[in-house]
Formats: structure tokens, C-alpha cells, sequence
């Protein structure tokens, strides 16, 4: 087995596999990907069944917001990704502060969401809620499908947020620096999965029309 | 299992620069205001296929660069292709078990 050390301790002997950890992370970023994907197959079944009544549902999605949201994860993958550039260049402060942002930016889209579902329960439109329950099955199962995937996604977010914030640890300690920052690079990874699922959120909710 | 010694990686690190990811970025900008833009004109049942379109060309530019894939060994690329035609599979089958039941 393989006993994990801190690099900067052991110096030139540590045991180390860049490309096994981040394929590792791909691997488990599969996993991820039937996870959203069978939620998405479960969306486009009910979509195919009930089109106009998903079309009805989507005008009630505020689309500045989506489109908002959107905007702000895009801008945090790039940041996540400058980071690493600017850690190999070893230049600790900038890649520190290319994480911080990434995690405001996490930040404000967790509270965008939080201000968009806010607004849909003070309607009246959240699970099982007698407004809802009054409309088309149809409107009923958008909603469903809404709040599970977007919720599953926001979930991610604060777990990306977590991931994110170790790194921002190990990089002020000194662990994870130019030499050594394949866990930064598994973390980015997570993170733009984050993104892509959104990619994919955005349109599928907010632009039927 | 390939053990790296920590100085000389066997796989040479590729930087990627910030002009590279910031045009990316304002690719990836540009095409999220032509996926909204195109959500105002009535394209009937070409709505669906221009959103995950424009859904897929994004995705690619965020794997291919900002996930590095681009510039990684063959196999990530090779596992990739193995989830996605596992996803695809999933989703002809839900389909041929809805449209026959």
C-alpha cells in the first residue's frame, strides 16, 4: 500500500501518480455522469410526454437569473483553471486568490438559487404544496424534475466549495505548490463537471419557450 | 501502477496559458447568449436540438481545456468515449421501453 506523505516532508523519495489521481477523479466523474444522466433520461421521457405543459411550466423560471447563474459558474471555471496555471508558474498569491474567487463566485450562485427557490416557495410552488398539486401532472413533474436536479446540482456546488477550500489550505501551507499540485488539478476537475451539468440545467429549464 | 519521481514526472506537465483559457471563456460567453438568443425564435422542434447543441460545443471546450483532456493521455479520452456510449445506451433503451410499452 501506499502511504500518503506529505510531500514537502519526504522530498525526493514520495511515492507519487499524477495521472492515476486525476484518472481516479475521472473515473469517479463517470459515476457522476450516470448519476445526472439518468435524471436527464427521466426528463426527457416526461419532456417527450408532456411537452406543452413542460413549455407552460418553464415561462414561470425567471431566465435573467439562469442566465446570471450561468455566467458566474463559466467565469469560476475559468478561474479555477487560471489557478493552476498561475501555481505551476509558482506564483502562490495570485493562484490563492484565483481559488477565493472561484469560491465567492460558488458563493453567489448558491445565493441567486437560494433567492429563486425563496421566490417559487413564497408562490406557492414548491413540492406537493396545494398550489402546485392543483395544476396538470405534467407542470407537477417539471417541478419535481426542477428541484431535484437543480438541488442535486446546488449540492455539488457546496461540496465543490469544501473541495476548493482544503485547497486553498493546502496551498497557504505550502503541501500543494508547483511542484506538487495534483490535488488542485482533481479539485478544478470536480469543479467543471459542477459547470458542465449546469451547462446542460440551463437550457433544459430555463429556455423552453 | 507509474511512479513519477517528484522532479521528472513522466508525463511532461502542459501549462496551458490565461490568454488560451480567457478565450475559451469568452467562447463559451458567446455561446451562452446564442443559446439564449435562439430560445426567443420559434424554431419548433429544432428548439431542443440547438439547446443541447450549443450545450455540447461548450462542454466540449470545457473538457478539452479547462479539464485538460486535450493534453492528456489517449486513454482519458478513450475512458470518456466508454461513459458516454454507456450514457447513450441507457437512454436508446429507456426510449425503446417507452415507445413500446
Amino acid at each position: 500500500m501506499t502511504t500518503h506523505t506529505p510531500s514537502a516532508a519526504v522530498g525526493h523519495h514520495a511515492h507519487r501518480d499524477d495521472v492515476g489521481s486525476r484518472m481516479g477523479m475521472w473515473l469517479f466523474l463517470f459515476t457522476e455522469l450516470i448519476l445526472f444522466g439518468g435524471m436527464f433520461i427521466a426528463y426527457a421521457v416526461y419532456r417527450f410526454k408532456y411537452p406543452a405543459e413542460f413549455q407552460l411550466a418553464a415561462t414561470e423560471l425567471d431566465t435573467f437569473v439562469g442566465t446570471l447563474n450561468t455566467i458566474i459558474l463559466l467565469t469560476s471555471s475559468l478561474t479555477i483553471a487560471m489557478s493552476i496555471t498561475a501555481l505551476q508558474e509558482g506564483r502562490k498569491a495570485l493562484s490563492m486568490l484565483l481559488v477565493t474567487l472561484t469560491i465567492l463566485l460558488a458563493f453567489g450562485f448558491l445565493v441567486n438559487k437560494y433567492f429563486e427557490w425563496g421566490h417559487k416557495f413564497a408562490v406557492g410552488i414548491y413540492p406537493r404544496s396545494p398550489e402546485l398539486l392543483a395544476r396538470t401532472s405534467g407542470e407537477v413533474l417539471y417541478f419535481g424534475l426542477y428541484y431535484v436536479m437543480t438541488g442535486l446540482h446546488a449540492l455539488h456546488v457546496i461540496i465543490g466549495i469544501v473541495v476548493l477550500a482544503f485547497n486553498l489550505v493546502f496551498i497557504a501551507r505550502g503541501s500543494v505548490h508547483a511542484g506538487a499540485f495534483v490535488k488542485l488539478e482533481t479539485g478544478a476537475l470536480y469543479w467543471h463537471l459542477v459547470d458542465v451539468i449546469w451547462i446542460f440545467l440551463f437550457p433544459l429549464f430555463y429556455l423552453i419557450h | 501502477m507509474a511512479a513519477n519521481s517528484p522532479e521528472h514526472p513522466a508525463h511532461a506537465q502542459h501549462t496551458v496559458s490565461y490568454a488560451s483559457y480567457l478565450l475559451i471563456w469568452l467562447g463559451l460567453i458567446a455561446l451562452t447568449a446564442i443559446t439564449v438568443a435562439a430560445a426567443g425564435i420559434d424554431l419548433g422542434r429544432w428548439v431542443i436540438i440547438t439547446a443541447l447543441g450549443i450545450a455540447s460545443i461548450k462542454t466540449l471546450l470545457v473538457l478539452a481545456i479547462f479539464m485538460h483532456l486535450k493534453f492528456e493521455d489517449q486513454v482519458f479520452r478513450i475512458f470518456l468515449a466508454v461513459a458516454l456510449v454507456t450514457l447513450a445506451i441507457f437512454i436508446v433503451l429507456t426510449f425503446f421501453d417507452y415507445a413500446f410499452h
